[in-house]
């Protein structure tokens, strides 16, 4: 959580126009530059964002890992999908042609528009799982650092370096005091 | 420049070039220079987002749009929690000059500008990677697909089995992540050991 109220309010006047600016990015990928991938990461830097700014523990209430991670194959699921269902339709697989039965243009578009929505999908909740994973690991060394002050650490201290090792000899000695 | 002194588009679009390739040089040597990793991370966000202007202006706006977001924001975030997950703050330097990495180094670069002679001009009508399938996209886009964007056409259903494969390999990416980086089962035992120790402590 950033107490700095500049960024706070700026983050909070520009998170929607970024969301909604991947959403238009993902559905007009069609007639303008874009598609499912840029929205993807344009919609999951909005999402950073706002947990930069109020913490990783509020963004993971908005959106949780656990949902995340299902949509992180879900999108996957969805483009594979289009393509077994072209497969039943007597159609090549991803040959959109057929999800129209009266005019193969317009089963393009509607396939093109599934697959792009998948591919969305994906990516954006692959870029907020991999932040949710980076910063989740911070969180989680510190609370092996503050259970076990006692033991060694995950990671070797360079001897070589001794600045670091009064930094990290500072860090114990805080996890000490926090207990 | 026009005879007249008046600075036609293609000028502008020249000088802009130059000054932000100049920049990304500057950028570059900065990033080789700099020994604290937070300037560096810094700088490679400032390289990322010189290249989505050098993409605008060559009229990959869609690359522009990934190297802004992916390049210049998500990544530069991802190195800043990873250096704030690592003791060291400054990159540490070899002993002694390393030769052979140098030699590859300039030697790669070398037979990449002497291959650089053969390669037609950005632009050119009738180099090879404009006569082999963009025609055929071009004309049959507009017959088969019918959206105004010919890339999407290229990327989403003419090459839609590639994209697949793309999308695939970003899932593959994720998931590695998820399982190297998520450490709760670690934490479980910890907690569970720490409790035993607890009710050990309480029975004796």
């Amino acid at each position: 959580m950033i107490e700095h109220l500049v960024p706070r309010i700026l983050a909070k006047l520009l998170i929607p126009f970024i969301l909604l600016f991947g959403l238009y990015v993902q559905f007009h990928g069609d007639f303008g530059p874009g598609g499912g991938f840029q929205a993807g990461v344009i919609f999951a830097a909005g999402i950073i964002l706002y947990a930069l700014i109020y913490g990783l523990d509020q963004a993971r209430g908005v959106i949780t890992p656990g949902f995340v991670s299902i949509l992180v194959a879900l999108g996957l699921l969805i483009y594979a999908g289009v393509g077994v269902a072209t497969l039943l339709l007597g159609g090549e697989f991803l040959n959109y042609g057929v999800l129209d039965s009266h005019d193969p243009v317009h089963g393009q578009h509607l396939g093109i528009l599934i697959i792009e929505f998948g591919v969305g999908t994906t990516v954006a909740a692959v870029m907020i799982t991999i932040f949710y994973q980076f910063a989740g690991r911070l969180q989680i060394t510190r609370e092996l650092e503050s259970d076990d002050p006692d033991d060694t650490p995950d990671t070797p201290v360079p001897d070589a370096q001794s600045s670091d090792a009064q930094a990290s000899d500072a860090q114990a000695s805080d996890a000490q005091e926090r207990r | 420049m026009n005879l007249d002194g008046a600075m036609s588009l293609g000028d502008w679009e020249a000088i802009i070039n130059v000054v932000l390739l100049g920049l990304l040089l500057v950028v570059t040597v900065g990033i080789i220079r700099v020994r604290n990793l937070f300037a560096v991370v810094m700088l490679a966000g400032i390289y990322s987002l010189l290249m989505a202007l050098v993409f605008t202006l060559l009229d990959a706006v869609d690359v522009a749009f990934t190297e802004a977001a992916v390049g210049a924001g998500i990544s530069t975030i991802l190195s800043l929690g990873t250096l704030a997950l690592i003791d060291s703050r400054r990159e540490k330097l070899p002993n002694r000059v390393q030769f052979v990495p140098l030699l590859i180094s300039l030697a790669t670069g070398g037979v990449l500008f002497w291959g650089m002679q053969d390669m037609p001009a950005v632009g050119t009508a009738d180099a090879p990677n404009q006569v082999h399938v963009a025609p055929y996209y071009i004309s049959q886009t507009p017959v088969d697909i019918d959206v105004p964007n010919i890339v999407t056409a290229v990327l989403a259903s003419y090459r839609g089995f590639d994209t697949l494969g793309e999308v695939t390999v970003i899932f593959t990416a994720g998931i590695g992540v998820m399982m190297l980086l998520s450490a709760m089962p670690v934490i479980g035992a910890r907690r569970r050991r720490r409790r035993d120790d607890d009710d050990q402590g309480d029975d004796a």
